[in-house]
């Protein structure tokens, strides 16, 4: 009676701290094969950043023959869309394409002489600076230069 | 054949659902039509979008061209296509009306907490569904409303960057972007959707219908089965000859091919269920305070959503089956708000 007294407890004892052990033994191994499959999916539907797509040099963006003033061209400059404006007064600008609103591409009114966003009705001057609607930041601009009739906008010379 | 079907399935629970489902009758019973009805288009959905796959072919340089192809070479493709656009328009509208009336009605209290939050959630899918689809004909639209779309969860600070992300599959909107919404409009949207829906209408016959408080039934509830049924039946003929009429009369369209490179159109509106935040985004100014106002729009939303979904747990009043005027203040005022920006939008 008196062994089992000594030895029952201590038989219990270890018994439950056996099973505890295996018990965090068991939950770790859950949780990290869980995170083993996770983890690569996770990797795997949020893609890689690629290369930016940016224009390498100037990239020929009209004839300027073609845009009589106060008109406005839209143009791929590497992988996104940019503005191309001749200002009624005679100015050569260049821009992004994305509205800094939620990334519609703006167009050039001709009635109006502004660029506009038609997604939310919003406005920029021919500075590229927001002045109406919701757009919470000015046109990045590109620079322009006239060779002849030809019309080249670079990215990487971006002003502002 | 029932009873060969009896002796190896156990059809005895079935008859006897069947015999003891019923509907409780009062003032507000017309309502209980809408689940129904939303149930019907919804297999619509399936039954046209499963036919439209037999041709679609996702792709930037497919996608759009399989699109004309259905609408213009194949067989009533015009047909199906146009069902399953008007379909999914008036879907929305009937699970919109089916959630609002079962909040007026306080079906959310006490036990039916979850039954609630399965008709939230799916309301959401459905938005969902509608959003992915709206991509896959690849035409100007469709890319412009997905970049505004996918920017505005772009929006939210902290998780809106690696939200867009996720959506776009990249930094833009591009093949990869249509890759990922068809997979979501074909494969993971339906099985998430029949998984709610399956939850839904367990809970549903579980719980039987709710009765808003307050309210005195009228004589003895009508049996579901063949009552209501038929009643149901009858709805959803008039609903099949409305879609057929519609696509007809007024066939879905296709715009010009997505050009990344070219200006948004003029006229560019989303689908009629996201006139509410467009014309939201629309009217907030650049700034609120220190924030921009796209995240402030997209956020207060979010909240409205969410307050919306928890409100089984917020209105304690209707919880212990008292009427709960607040709540339904509030409810109303919601809805003129959402209805009202749609409606602005609509004639703007």
């Amino acid at each position: 009676m008196a062994e089992t007294d000594r030895e029952g407890p201590t038989a219990g004892g270890e018994g439950r701290s056996r099973r505890s052990f295996l018990d965090w033994l068991l939950g770790f191994s859950a949780i990290g094969t869980l995170a083993a499959i996770v983890y690569p999916v996770l990797q795997f539907v949020f893609p890689p950043p690629r290369a930016k797509g940016r224009a390498k040099g100037a990239v020929l963006a009209a004839q300027a023959s073609e845009m009589p003033p106060g008109s406005g061209k839209i143009f791929p400059l590497g992988t996104r869309p940019a503005i191309l404006v001749h200002t009624p007064d005679g100015k050569w600008r260049a821009f992004s394409a994305k509205c800094t609103h939620l990334s519609c591409t703006v167009r050039y009114r001709e009635d109006v002489h502004m660029i506009w966003c038609p997604c939310h009705d919003g406005g920029f001057d021919l500075t590229g600076k927001n002045v109406s609607g919701p757009p919470p930041a000015p046109l990045p601009e590109h620079a322009v230069v006239i060779k002849g009739d030809e019309v080249y906008v670079s990215e990487e010379a971006q002003v502002g | 054949m029932w009873t060969w079907l009896d002796e190896r399935v156990g059809l005895e629970p079935l008859t006897h659902l069947a015999a003891q489902k019923v509907v409780p009758r009062h003032r507000y019973s017309i309502f209980y039509y809408l689940g129904g009805m939303a149930l019907f288009l919804f297999i619509i959905q399936l039954g046209t979008g499963l036919l439209l796959l037999l041709y679609y072919e996702p792709g930037v340089s497919t996608a759009y061209e399989s699109v004309k192809r259905i609408s213009g070479e194949i067989p009533f493709g015009w047909l199906i296509r146009s069902i399953h656009r008007w379909s999914a328009d008036i879907f929305i509208g009937v699970l919109a009306l089916h959630m609002f009336t079962a909040y007026l009605m306080k079906a959310y209290r006490r036990p039916r907490e979850l039954t609630w939050l399965t008709g939230v959630a799916a309301f959401g899918l459905a938005l969902a569904f509608g959003f992915s689809g709206y991509l896959l004909p690849w035409d100007e639209i469709a890319f412009f409303a997905t970049s505004v779309g996918t920017a505005v969860a772009g929006a939210f600070p902290l998780v809106g960057e690696p939200l867009l992300q996720l959506l776009r599959g990249g930094e833009d909107v591009t093949g990869a972007t249509l890759a990922r919404f068809f997979a979501l409009h074909v494969v993971v949207l339906p099985f998430a959707a029949l998984a709610l829906l399956g939850i839904h209408l367990l809970l549903v016959q579980k719980h039987g219908m709710s009765v808003p408080p307050g309210v005195a039934e009228k004589g003895r509830a009508r049996p579901f089965f063949p009552d209501f049924l038929m009643h149901d039946l009858v709805g959803w003929t008039l609903a099949l000859a409305l879609l057929a009429a519609l696509a007809a009369l007024l066939p879905a369209e296709l715009g010009p091919k997505a050009n990344p490179f070219a200006s948004a159109p003029p006229e560019i509106k989303p689908e009629w269920y996201f006139y509410a935040p467009f014309q939201q985004l629309k009217m907030i100014p650049a700034f609120v305070g220190p924030f921009e106002g796209e995240a402030v729009g997209a956020v207060g939303f979010a909240i409205l959503g969410l307050l919306f979904a928890l409100v089984p747990f917020l209105d304690r009043q209707a919880a212990r089956g008292e009427r709960s005027p607040a709540f339904t203040v509030a409810g109303w005022i919601v809805f003129v708000y959402l209805v009202g920006l749609t409606c602005y939008a609509w004639l703007h």
